[in-house]
């Protein structure tokens, strides 16, 4: 077998619909923050299972968040992931996704990898931005919205491209980035053997100081982890403006469908 | 580094700051609160805090770019079969009245192989100035040669913003470019203005919940936005101003991605085409159920279209998911049943002409849009309207 080594992005995410603003205060109100893995890194990780079983290698899944993140690299454990490692430190937080990004690629400078597979987009931040910007901080070539690996060999790697009207075949030389779509695959469940069976073992976290190393970064005089590297910051969040002019319309089943056809007869619709 | 400060001098270890924040990144541990790894330094602890207690500290102050150089807006041209798509008009419409605002200038960027006619259609809606950058590299859409050409464009021209769709292609490439001109990028805006000082206020939902957050790219340039299609007014089509004018682009000898072939993807309708959109949301209760909403859309010359958790149950098309990470519709008519009325499934339907909502819920958000707000059970109203429609043989024999 000729092995090839994987990396997938992963990340820890809040249940949506959790979090709210306060119309009066405009301040966040929180109900609890049960979270999970984002569902579409599932499809990277699967695709990258699925890679190892056929060839050989290791998987490696790479996550940067707070502590708790660790749930999700367990989780990829229980889905069969060889590693785990979590990139935890104050110094990263408020990262926004050229922060996020510059952390994950200094991170797979210290990990061995043919291939990086990352989700399309992430339910939170739903930006679609830090694979691409992993891959252009390492140099490396990248393909967006993956619907399927078409094949994988020492050097390089075939896809199709899902551009919405249009899908491409693209042949990139690795080591390169893919984000994945949700066509690509079905995840499998975590199972319940392999959460016995790697229940001991490590998730590594890594600080700042593990990636600092021989860093200084590549613009003088700036930092380039968590707030201080990130060039977007949240001025101000408010909640969704509402419409003013709106009839509300009361009464039982048949009332209501009564005068809604006879609404939609007026205007023609019928 | 920058971090949460907490003056212990005035903080009382009330725990507000732990009740306010959404992301359990200030916890209590005895008497005084203490910021965890999972702060995300967002700063709505600070403004909970009665006392006062709590300053976000900014490290030594970050050196700015030297913003003054960077003038006007910037569009790149999205293309589609080689002409230029719809949703260029609408990112030249909003760069018009970005440009506007500051008293500066607007281009387009056009890229690809043999395009000179789309630029000339580009700049029929009215652009100041239209670049174009023909080379065989740029045939077929690849990241990286992309970003090379764009990245000596704007070197050259350093526009204070840079708008870019929320396409395929646009989500590529923005944030490749954002990196190599190490600026920030905020994706799918679905609000942009300026202030005095030129700074772009750019406005999206937030957090993945029902929020919507104005975001700033104060101290770098150019200040780079995506906005997806459908979400802004196109610019008119007028008469051909600006003449393109062409810039030379140097290939890097290789790249390391190869297009092999590109072909039209099998075409399915999408919700956004449709005139008539009767909507389903989590409200109908079994994919079987979806039936009744189809006979309501048949009636009206419509499509059923849906929220996004039903095309995670998968018993629709994402084709027919309406919202931010959907379709947007513009359609004459939009019924909401059983949604609630999230906001990235209102960013996707709040430009319809008219929009009736139905949901058992009476404060559901969806009325906030909703001009025609129909408290009851769809499983109760349907019914009795496809009865009525039959009736009157609207709905017969479907
Ligand atoms: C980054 C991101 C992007 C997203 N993009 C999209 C997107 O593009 N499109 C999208 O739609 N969502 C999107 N979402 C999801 C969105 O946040 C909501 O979770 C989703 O829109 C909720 O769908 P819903 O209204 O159908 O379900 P729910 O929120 O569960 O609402 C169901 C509604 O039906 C009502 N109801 C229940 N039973 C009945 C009945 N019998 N009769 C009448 N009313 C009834 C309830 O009162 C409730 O209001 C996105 C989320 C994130 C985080
Ligand atoms: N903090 C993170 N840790 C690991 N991977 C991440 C992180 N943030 C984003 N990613 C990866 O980048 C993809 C796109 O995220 P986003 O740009 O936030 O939509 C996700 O699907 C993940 O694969």
């Amino acid at each position: 077998m000729i092995a090839i080594e994987i990396t997938v992005l992963i990340k820890q995410v809040p249940l949506t619909g959790e979090v709210e603003v306060d119309p009066e205060t405009g301040n966040l109100v929180r109900e609890g923050v049960a979270s999970q893995t984002n569902p579409y890194d599932l499809h990277a990780l699967e695709a990258a299972l699925q890679i190892r079983e056929r060839l050989g290698g290791t998987v490696t899944a790479l996550s940067m968040g707070p502590p708790q993140a660790e749930a999700t690299l367990r989780e990829a454990y229980s889905m069969g992931a060889d590693r785990g490692i979590l990139l935890s430190d104050r110094a990263f937080a408020g990262a926004d996704t050229l922060a996020t990004a510059y952390t994950l690629s200094r991170a797979l400078e210290r990990i061995p990898f043919d291939l990086v597979l990352a989700g399309m987009q992430t339910t939170d931040g739903d930006t679609a931005q830090v694979g691409p910007g992993v891959a252009e901080f390492f140099g490396m070539p990248h393909a967006s919205y993956v619907a399927e690996i078409l094949d994988v060999a020492p050097g390089g790697v075939r896809v199709l491209v899902d551009a919405g009207d249009r899908e491409a075949e693209m042949l990139l030389s690795t080591p390169a980035l893919l984000t994945l779509t949700r066509r690509a695959n079905g995840p499998r469940l975590p199972s319940f053997k392999l959460r016995l069976a790697t229940a001991d073992r490590e998730v590594q976290t890594w600080t700042l100081a593990d990636l600092e190393g021989d860093a200084g970064g590549d613009i003088a005089g700036q930092r380039y982890f968590g707030l201080d590297g990130s060039p977007t910051w949240v001025d101000r969040i408010f909640p969704p403006p509402a419409n003013p002019e709106r009839e509300t319309w009361r009464g039982d089943a048949g009332e209501l469908a009564r005068r809604l056809v006879e609404a939609l007869e007026g205007w023609r619709y019928l | 580094m920058s971090g949460m400060r907490i003056d212990f001098e005035l903080c009382d270890g009330c725990g507000l700051c732990v009740d306010a924040c959404p992301f359990e990144g200030v916890v209590l541990e005895g008497e005084y609160p203490r910021f965890t790894a999972a702060c995300r330094l967002c700063s709505i602890c600070i403004d909970a805090c009665p006392r006062g207690a709590l300053s976000l500290e900014t490290a030594e102050e970050i050196p700015a770019d030297d913003l003054d150089r960077y003038r006007g807006v910037m569009v790149v041209a999205e293309l589609s079969g080689g002409g230029m798509d719809p949703v260029t008009a609408e990112l030249i419409g909003e760069g018009r009245r970005l440009a506007d605002d500051l008293g500066e200038d607007l281009s387009v960027a056009v890229m690809g192989w043999g395009v000179e006619d789309a630029a000339l259609e580009c700049s029929r809606y009215g652009p100041d100035r239209v670049f174009l950058i023909e080379d065989p590299a740029l045939e077929f859409f690849r990241p990286e040669p992309y970003t090379d050409a764009l990245e000596g464009l704007a070197g050259e021209i350093l526009p204070s913003v840079l708008l870019m769709a929320g396409t395929p292609v646009g989500r590529s490439l923005a944030p490749r470019l954002a990196v190599r001109l190490r600026t920030g990028l905020t994706a799918d805006c679905t609000s942009l203005e300026v202030d005095g000082d030129g700074n772009l206020l750019q406005t999206r939902p937030a957090f993945g919940g029902d929020i919507m957050a104005t975001i700033l790219t104060s101290r770098h340039r150019p200040q780079m936005a995506t906005v997806r299609p459908r979400v802004m007014p196109p610019a008119p089509r007028g008469e051909a101003q600006a003449e393109p004018e062409r810039r030379e682009f140097r290939p890097a000898s290789t790249y390391r991605s190869r297009v092999l072939e590109v072909r039209a993807t099998p075409s399915a309708a999408t919700v956004a085409d449709a005139d008539v959109v009767v909507a389903a949301g989590r409200g109908v209760r079994r994919a079987e159920d979806l039936e009744m909403l189809r006979r309501l859309a048949n009636a009206l010359g419509g499509v059923v279209g849906c929220s996004r958790p039903l095309v995670e149950a998968g018993w629709l098309p994402s084709t027919m998911q309406v919202g931010l990470s959907g379709r947007t519709v513009r359609p004459r008519l939009y019924i909401a049943c059983g949604v609630s009325g999230a906001i990235q499934h209102v960013a996707g339907m709040r430009g319809a002409d008219r929009i009736i909502a139905i949901n058992r819920d009476e404060n559901a958000p969806i009325f906030d849009v909703a001009h025609y707000a129909l408290v009851g059970d769809i499983y109760e109203i349907i019914p009795e309207v496809l009865d009525l429609l039959e009736e009157r043989g609207e709905a017969g024999g479907i």
